[in-house]
């Protein structure tokens, strides 16, 4: 949208960035830059530390040590300035329910110091980029969650942001309401808006981010493509048994007795299934019929950033 | 291209954009506003003129004295412009805070909390002075109809009089207001103005009281407001005009800052 001149070095840029609520320790530490025209994501699953860094970015949090610039400035003594620049889509829909839908945006554009009259010109021409013109004059209220979701992305886009901080954008949205607003990130990135990101989705993560680091209990545990990071931490291909269990069996795990030892890479026990991970799921298949198990179903397909999360976050349940 | 228009100082503007959301907000519900004329009125015709009628003359303190009506009209304008002010403060800045998330989505703007606290005691002033203004209105209106309620051309600065006791009451409602935890606790807040709307001097001259309880009366807001317009319609001004001003002016400053140091702990964390 607008034209940002050539930066020199990162838009974002954390050496050390902590943050801390009394004991509790939100972001441990974290080392990571974003470089302009760079879609980046933060992935990992709830209580991460996620939002607290991105809050930390958008000024509206004081970081408790560490370094970061944004912009190059230091967002405790340049925090206007920064956000002035910055379009913020807060987790939570901070919608103004009280007016209209034209009117949250063109109100947003005088927070941002914008004449009336080019708020309102940003302000239809942001509601037809999100396909909410036709809903202009009713109240927030009625609005679907994706719809509310478009419009906050359009109020984040008043001030021609250089850089948008997007904190988990498609939570809770339906499948059509999600492709729409990747569609809508997707055309701002070309357009040369850095894109800044949290989920907790790996499809959203390999849809939108050029590149992204894992964070797992305030830590960053890799960092990379989604390529790279699936190429690194987990094989190529994995495959996955499903076994019917037996009326009697209260164990929890599965009886394999052994008999998948040396197949594969590494070996995962569900539940209901094994996930095999290996280079050439088809052979370790045909092997472990061999050794004698008779899945129920058997499915090979490519690992996933999926695959990649877990791996690394584990699969037992964050709250 | 903005640039290049005069435009006056952001520390002006930026207040007044919550100034503008709460316009379009009440836009469509002007009747609201409105039915906050009728009360200080209400009062008047019932109090004024009503009780009044059974009541002679009120000593003024400086051996003049007035009738009834002319007594109690300045401190019901000030109870006006003080209910006014805490009216937008208390339980609406309280909603906007808590519930509709207002501010949380106004810090991720250029707009700093001094600017948003700013902007709302500049609502609650521009609002409240709509019914001082409406008030001295229907007392100017009296007096063309042979009731007067203004002895003296003084009487004309009790608007500017209003606006400072409004901005004392709006800085200390909001300051107040960030420290509420639930609806309940403005309970406790109507039990500190319903006292004070009562015992001000408002509705008879704190002569009534043993002289402990003057002092301590001396020393709240109200009474202060009530002094110092009831000077001015009356015609009986002097130097404690300058420590009414002062005090009010005062509070409502320090209100601000308050206000605008809590904002920052709330939100920003």
């Amino acid at each position: 949208m607008v034209e940002t001149s050539p930066q020199p070095g990162p838009l974002i840029r954390a050496r050390g960035l902590r943050k801390c609520f009394g004991a509790f320790t939100a972001v441990d530490g974290v080392d990571f830059e974003v470089a302009p025209g760079e879609a980046f994501g933060f992935l990992g699953p709830n209580g991460a530390g996620k939002t607290s860094t991105m809050r930390m970015i958008g000024t509206v949090s004081p970081v408790t040590s560490g370094e970061l610039t944004v912009f190059g400035l230091d967002p405790a003594r340049h925090g206007a300035a920064i956000r002035a620049r910055l379009g913020v889509v807060p987790q939570a829909d901070t919608l103004d329910n009280e007016i209209s839908v034209l009117e949250n945006l063109m109100i947003y554009g005088r927070y941002f110091d914008l004449s009336w009259a080019e708020s309102r010109r940003r302000a239809k021409e942001l509601l037809d980029f999100v396909q909410l013109t036709e809903r202009s004059n009713d109240k927030v209220e009625p609005l679907s969650g994706g719809m509310k979701r478009r419009l906050v992305i359009a109020r984040a886009l008043i001030n021609e942001p250089s850089l948008l901080l997007l904190d988990e954008p498609t939570t809770g949205l339906d499948p059509q309401a999600r492709h729409l607003l990747w569609d809508r990130l997707y055309r701002l990135k070309q357009r040369g808006v850095t894109l800044c990101l949290t989920t907790h989705y790996m499809d959203e993560a390999e849809q939108l981010c050029d590149r992204l680091v894992v964070m797992d209990q305030a830590h960053i545990v890799a960092e990379g493509s989604p390529r790279e990071l699936i190429d690194r931490y987990v094989t190529k291909e994995v495959l996955e048994l499903r076994f019917r269990r037996a009326e009697n069996e209260t164990d929890d795990s599965l009886q394999l007795d052994g008999k998948l030892d040396g197949l594969a890479d590494r070996v995962e026990q569900l539940p209901d299934r094994v996930l095999v991970y290996t280079a050439d799921g088809e052979a370790a298949a045909a092997a472990a019929y061999e050794r004698g198990l008779r899945p129920a179903s058997v499915l090979v397909r490519r690992s996933s950033l999926e695959d990649v999360f877990l791996s690394l976050t584990g699969r037992s349940l964050v709250e | 291209m903005l640039a290049l228009r005069f435009s006056p100082p952001l520390a002006l503007t930026r207040p007044t954009n919550i100034v503008s959301r709460n316009m379009l907000v009440y836009r469509r519900s002007a009747l609201v506003i409105i039915s906050g004329f009728f009360e200080p009125l209400f009062y008047l015709f019932s109090m004024g003129f009503g009780v009044g009628s059974l009541i002679g003359n009120v000593p003024l303190g400086n051996g003049s004295s007035v009738s009834y009506a002319v007594f109690v009209a300045p401190a019901l304008l000030a109870s006006a412009a003080m209910n006014g002010a805490i009216y937008e403060t208390s339980n609406n800045f309280f909603y906007k805070l808590k519930y509709a998330k207002l501010y949380d989505a106004i810090i991720s703007t250029p707009m700093s909390l001094t600017d948003v606290a700013r902007g709302e005691v500049m609502w609650a002033l521009l609002r409240g002075s709509l019914y001082a203004i409406g008030f001295i209105v229907v007392i100017v209106m009296l007096g063309f109809a042979g009731l007067g309620l203004l002895t003296s051309p003084l009487g004309l600065l009790a608007f500017p009089a209003a606006t400072i006791v409004g901005f004392a009451f709006a800085g200390a409602g909001l300051a107040a207001t960030t420290f509420v935890r639930k609806w309940r606790d403005f309970d406790y807040l109507q039990l500190a103005l319903m006292p004070m709307f009562l015992f001000s001097g408002t509705f008879y001259p704190i002569d009534a009281f043993p002289p402990a309880l003057q002092a301590f009366i001396q020393v709240t807001p109200l009474y202060r407001g009530v002094h110092m317009i009831r000077a001015l319609t009356t015609g009986t001004p002097d130097a404690t005009l300058v420590i009414d001003a002062v005090y009010l002016l005062a509070m409502g400053t320090i209100g601000l800052a308050i206000t605008s140091r809590r904002l920052g702990k709330l939100l920003q964390t």
